[in-house]
């Protein structure tokens, strides 16, 4: 059986970084990834970040993507097993995994779990026809593979997502009827939606999907408005000829490895639902088992780099490398904390609290 | 239909391959996604599962996109890479292995 001392799963913006801080202190690191290729969901970020020069601020995504993996390849002290599926953690430290077609086992000291979030589905009439994607989906559609979902696109959810891929699919050719959101306000930055209104596209707030019309994949869509009490007002229904119905209505931890380990989760919504507890290391309930990113909490790629940074100086850190490692971790710390200032970052600020830790 | 012009990304040159779905002849390119390839052909409907179902996710999580790919049944489209001469079918149900009872 193979060994390890930090065994990194998920190699997204999170779990690069985590490899890259933890190799720099000395450690002996293994990174898995079910994909091809290193880079998660950086790979299809066609737009510049937010925050500050530390996190890449003003670079595009699909840069940032790989500026990190090239830092991940040259490093000699980390081992990149993509193709590799993670399978189960047992309770006496066993990680199983098949990489390529093979079934291997391999045991680590510490490992960081970094395994990002899916996409959630919306409840409508009709929402399993063809047509109806994730914001994710289409991202990787046109983003990475270069094709265009459809003609003409109705997009559910005015939050950051729904309001950058809308622009996406503008700077891709692609008609976006309209984006619509349940809630009375746009949830995204006004940047985002200024950007979109001036192209011409209507964000109706307070409206709802009511059901998806075509009979083997989506033809249409019936909208109407909601009433202060989100209640369907009776006589608003419309249609809208649309060809794609895309849902960015936001994401859920995707935490099943995590629940593996047995560590304590909590159910806080402002974070995505059921996240683990965690100290100030990123270390869970469970011993030598870290997290970071979205699996953590929902949020954005540039905190999910930080995180991914200070659990891997913990993980170095609690095996013993590196000097001033505290130091080097209290600045990432307060990195996060500017990352998650302001009215923008209430909702995880509070979340955290919630999360008593 | 392909991006052809973009603002931000620049397309590389892609080896053109061929492959069958229920026994039509289509093009696509070398190690992108199924799905992908089907998608720009037109094909949305990627199975039926007592109503037509597609992918969603795109990237692997949902299984909304398996299909029978050289013989073999829930394969995720979305992730699987295109090779030459492949023969893709829509997937019935759960499917059949290896041509065999569903």
């Amino acid at each position: 059986m193979l060994h390890t001392e930090i065994a990194i799963i998920g190699g997204g913006p999170a779990g690069m970084c985590a490899a890259i801080a933890a190799a720099g202190q000395g450690a002996r690191v293994t990174l898995f990834d079910r994909g091809k290729k290193l880079g998660g969901q950086l790979v299809k970020q066609t737009h510049r970040f937010f925050g500050s020069e530390k996190e890449y601020a003003g670079i595009r995504g699909i840069d940032i993507a790989k500026i990190l993996c090239d830092e991940v390849e040259k490093n000699k002290l980390i081992d990149v097993k993509t193709d590799t599926t993670i399978l189960a953690i047992y309770n006496d430290g066993v990680i199983t995994y098949e990489e390529g077609k093979n079934y291997k086992r391999i045991t680590s000291e510490k490992t960081i779990i970094a395994t990002g979030a899916s996409e959630k589905m919306l409840l409508f009439e009709n929402n399993d026809l063809p047509g109806v994607y994730g914001a994710g989906a289409v991202q990787t559609l046109m983003n990475e593979h270069g094709i265009v979902p459809g003609n003409k696109v109705l997009m559910i959810g005015a939050g950051n997502i729904g309001l950058i891929v809308s622009y996406q699919l503008m700077q891709a050719g692609v008609k976006v009827e309209a984006i619509i959101d349940a809630s009375p306000n746009i949830g995204g930055y006004l940047v985002h939606a200024s950007k979109v209104k001036r192209l011409g596209v209507p964000i109706l707030t307070s409206h709802t999907i009511k059901r998806a019309l075509g009979k083997e994949s989506v033809e249409g869509a019936v909208i109407c408005e909601l009433d202060e009490k989100w209640q369907p007002v009776s006589g608003t229904e419309k249609e809208l000829d649309v060809d794609v119905i895309c849902l960015a209505v936001g994401l859920s931890p995707q935490s099943e490895l995590l629940r593996h380990t047995g560590c304590e989760v909590k159910y806080v919504p402002g974070l995505g639902g059921y996240v683990p507890m965690r100290d100030g290391n990123l270390q869970t309930t469970v011993n030598g088992i870290y997290v970071a990113g979205d699996t953590a909490e929902v949020e954005e790629a540039s905190s999910a780099m930080v995180e991914g940074t200070i659990a891997g100086l913990s993980a170095a850190e609690s095996l013993g490398y590196g000097k001033n490692i505290s130091e080097l971790k209290k600045s990432f710390i307060s990195d996060l904390d500017s990352l998650r200032s302001g009215a923008v970052g209430e909702k995880i600020r509070s979340g955290i609290q919630k999360l008593g830790c | 239909m392909r991006i052809k012009q973009h603002p931000v990304l620049t397309s590389i040159v892609k080896k053109e391959v061929e492959f069958t779905f229920e026994g039509k002849t289509y093009k696509g390119y070398e190690g992108e996604p199924i799905a992908a390839a089907l998608h720009v052909n037109g094909v949305r409907v990627l199975r039926h599962d007592h109503r037509p179902r597609g992918f969603f996710c795109a990237i692997g999580n949902c299984s909304s996109c398996l299909m029978e790919v050289d013989g073999e049944p829930n394969v995720r489209v979305c992730v699987e890479e295109l090779r030459e001469g492949m023969v893709i079918k829509m997937q019935e149900g759960k499917g059949k292995l290896k041509g065999g009872e569903a």
